[in-house]
């Protein structure tokens, strides 16, 4: 048994749940056969993988599902080796692989924790097959396969534009292995583009035109700020945006119906509010809820994330004491959701949202201000724990003032 | 010992460098041999009076073209403008099928450390140029070094790179161009004549555009029109992407439609206007919460928040209901935010950030 989220993708560009007539701009868009480099942007979960996928199925047929996991070895000017693994076809080649967005590695996480005690995990199989291409692979496989993410291009490093330089050149000059012949290029899919450094992005600029003739590259990512402007010049800019929340149910309760089970839209609803228009963490919620509970019942709990929770007593900790102590054990605790993964910024949003809840206007207004700052100085520096700190103390600053005021007034 | 270098310095594996800049040569007449190209390769200019706009560097050009001696040149400016246009075109005219001796193209995907320019850029730089082709035929006497993108060069780099200039400066010319001026070495800008590459007027972009619906046998509508020279601002390179991209929009149908304005606002991420009236008297309502919900809702949207910071900065600029001092005041929020995110601060945040400071900016009155 797979994951729902990998068994139920649809494959074909026609199939798509929802965004029509996206897909028949894409469709239209590939038939032309002189399609531009594509950067494709929208928020995660949105799809923008599935239907990458389907592009390119549309485009050399089911080719592209005969995925090899490659081990690429590259040298750096100063004769150092490194060795990536990427997926590829004999159509196209993929650096990154991650179909797990960032915040959705952590749902993969909580749902393994969830089944880990109820079911035995199934740790034998090659975890090199990827999960779209067995019919039926254990569980274990599946989930495993979700955490060992192959490359992406954060993972390459400082190397990453010696490595993407390489993969393009090689790609566009290997022959071109369809046999009915019918496309003269072949792709390069990039994900997570945001992350690729400054360095690689500016290499990326006369490559991206040199290699036109034999090589496309649809480029994905989360936010196209972090992406420079002359490599946004030279893309077909194709946002998709996340599904709706009644698309999402609608998606949820076909989904559902395939698995033969039967899921009341009173739950369908729950969950895709609180999956915040991320399809891939809906299904997965869904998915966990049955685990946890079947028959489904209409007021069924909803899973929360350990993490959310989390940091949202550590924002409520903040806003009860402000003292050197805590600030202390507010740090503690900082460094227990970043050394579990989660993203500084995501750290931000999530004080930010807590915090402001017991403000008022013009002090909202400062906090707001607070968190952009640092958070940006954060993109500056790389000791993220620094600036979530220093945040923190000014937080407390402030709020402490701002409480004696108030308290001034009775 | 000449050949052997050619050999390496322009087909070799590890650079590949200017391998493709023949390719290109050979392709853009054959056009039929490969499948149909996207148009801006289709429509690059072949040669120096083809280049748009650019008027003062083409003046230059083509007295070196009739003969007069080349001066080392920079090429800087926004992308989409015709740098490498120019000066490919350039080369072709200056040299014919002399070119692949003559030039050395290389940019930030080859390795350009201090090692390349000394070894590769230097040898190159020695070999003798004759005034004469092989058939007898006049050929201007020197040879070009193209480095595009110099901007990503290292400082060490672009010291190394000045000796060579100095040294070699007879034979051999050098063309450097980037999108930021600020990261060339001054001892390097000021060796070289400089040309700023301005975003294209409307009505170049306009004619252009023109001249290749033309050719595709497309229609695009008045507004339609206005759109892409608005979205595109001067950058023609997207403007031909996206009327290439909206003519297959409208080729499911039979016989041509005219392209719209919605059209080219939905496929050059324009915020929509319903989203920026929404935010804006959202914003007007002083609720902080209200304001904080909209905004998730419109992250789930996927347009760019850079997009959206300029629409706002466009509509605020433009309204009388403002007060000077307030309108200072969101448009110092917006700069800072839009600079941050270049930097690759988070995009809710900075969004949360402007938006709270209009809102109270609002609230305060004019
Ligand atoms: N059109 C669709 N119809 C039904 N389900 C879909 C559709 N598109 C995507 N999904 C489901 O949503 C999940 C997430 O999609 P996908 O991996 O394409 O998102 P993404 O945009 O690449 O996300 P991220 O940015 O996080 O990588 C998929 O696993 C698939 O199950
Ligand atoms: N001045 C121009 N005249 C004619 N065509 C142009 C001009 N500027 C841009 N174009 C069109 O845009 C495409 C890209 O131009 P070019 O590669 O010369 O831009 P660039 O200035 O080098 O940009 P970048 O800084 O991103 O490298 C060309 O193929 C051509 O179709
Ligand atoms: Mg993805
Ligand atoms: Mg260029």
């Amino acid at each position: 048994m797979s994951l729902w989220v990998d068994k139920h993708r649809p494959k074909k560009l026609s199939k798509m749940d929802y965004h029509a007539e996206l897909s028949d701009h894409l469709t239209r868009l590939v038939s032309s056969g002189d399609f531009p480099h594509l950067l494709i942007h929208g928020p995660s979960g949105a799809g923008k993988k599935t239907r990458v996928m389907a592009l390119l199925r549309e485009l050399y047929g089911h080719g592209v599902d005969r995925l090899r996991i490659e081990h690429q070895g590259f040298e750096t000017p100063s004769k150092k080796k490194i060795e990536i693994l990427t997926i590829a076809s004999n159509y196209h080649i993929e650096v990154n692989a991650s179909d797990v967005g960032i915040y959705d590695r952590i749902v993969i996480q909580e749902l393994i924790k969830t089944m880990a005690s109820s079911q035995q995990l199934n740790s034998e199989g090659d975890p090199r097959n990827h999960p779209e291409k067995q019919n039926n692979p254990p569980m274990g496989i599946a989930l495993k396969i979700g955490l060992e993410l192959p490359v992406n291009a954060s993972d390459v490093g400082i190397y990453d534009r010696i490595v993407i330089q390489e993969l393009i050149k090689t790609m566009a000059s290997s022959q071109q292995l369809n046999s009915e012949g019918q496309r003269d290029f072949k792709v390069v899919v990039l994900t997570e583009v945001d992350r690729l450094t400054k360095d690689a992005q500016h290499a990326l600029r006369r490559t991206m035109e040199k290699y036109m003739a034999t090589c496309r590259i649809l480029l994905v990512t989360n936010s196209t700020s972090k992406v420079i402007p002359a490599i946004r010049s030279r893309c077909l800019n194709i946002r998709i945006p996340a599904p709706s929340v009644n698309e999402v149910m609608r998606v949820l309760q076909t989904v559902a119906k395939k698995e033969g089970c039967n899921l009341p839209s009173e739950l369908a609803q729950k969950i895709s509010e609180k999956s915040q228009r991320n399809l891939r963490r809906a299904i997965l919620l869904t998915e966990a809820c049955k685990v946890q509970q079947y028959p489904f019942k209409n007021d069924q709990d909803v899973m929360d994330l350990d993490w959310e929770v989390f940091l949202k007593d550590t924002a409520q900790q903040i806003v009860q004491e402000q003292s050197p102590k805590r600030l202390q054990e507010v740090r503690g605790r900082l460094y227990e959701l970043l050394t579990h993964c989660i993203p500084p910024d995501v750290i931000f949003i999530g004080l930010h949202k807590e915090l402001v809840k017991n403000c008022d206007g013009e002090l909202r207004t400062e906090v707001t201000h607070l968190a952009s700052q640092y958070e940006h100085r954060l993109t500056q520096g790389n000791k993220s724990i620094y600036h979530l700190e220093a945040f923190v103390a000014k937080f407390m600053s402030i709020y402490m003032k701002f409480v004696e005021e108030t308290m001034g007034d009775f | 010992m000449m050949e052997a270098f050619l050999k390496t310095g322009k087909l070799g594996q590890s650079s590949g460098a200017s391998a493709a800049g023949s390719k290109k040569t050979s392709q853009s007449q054959g056009g039929g041999k490969r499948g149909p190209a996207p148009w801006v390769e289709k429509y690059r200019p072949r040669t120096v009076e083809d280049v748009a706009y650019q008027d003062e560097v083409v003046s230059v050009l083509k007295k070196s073209l009739s003969g007069a001696d080349l001066p080392n040149l920079l090429f800087y400016g926004p992308p989409g403008t015709g740098k490498t246009s120019t000066i490919l075109a350039a080369a072709r005219d200056l040299f014919g099928d002399m070119y692949r001796e003559r030039i050395l193209e290389l940019n930030a995907s080859d390795e350009r450390g201090i090692s390349v320019i000394r070894d590769k850029v230097k040898r190159f730089a020695q070999l003798s140029a004759s005034g004469r082709r092989p058939d007898g035929r006049p050929c201007p006497p020197f040879k070009v070094i193209i480095l595009d993108e110099a901007d990503s060069m290292t400082k060490d780099a672009q010291s190394a790179l000045r000796r060579t200039m100095e040294k070699e400066g007879r034979s051999t010319k050098f063309c450097l161009i980037c999108n930021y001026v600020s990261r060339i070495i001054e001892p390097l800008t000021s060796r070289c004549a400089k040309f700023r590459f301005k975003p294209l007027a409307n009505t170049i972009l306009q004619g252009r555009l023109e001249m290749i619906a033309a050719k595709e046998g497309i229609k695009v509508s008045e507004a339609g029109m206005g759109a892409l020279l608005t979205t595109s601002e001067g950058d023609l390179r997207m403007a031909i992407t996206t009327l290439q991209s909206c003519a297959r929009l409208k080729s499911g149908g039979d016989g041509p439609e005219a392209i719209t304005e919605t059209d080219v606002s939905e496929l050059s991420g324009v915020v929509s206007k319903e989203w920026l009236d929404r935010i804006m008297s959202t914003l007007q309502n002083n609720s902080y919460f209200d304001m904080e919900n909209l905004l998730q809702e419109f992250m789930c949207e996927g347009y760019s928040i850079s997009q959206l910071i300029h629409q706002i900065h466009v509509q605020v600029v433009q309204d009388d209901h403002l007060s000077d001092g307030q309108k200072s005041q969101i448009c110092e929020a917006l700069a800072v935010s839009e600079s941050r995110l270049l930097d690759g601060a988070n995009e809710y945040l900075q969004l949360v950030d402007i938006s709270s400071t209009m809102m109270s900016t609002f609230a305060k009155g004019a």
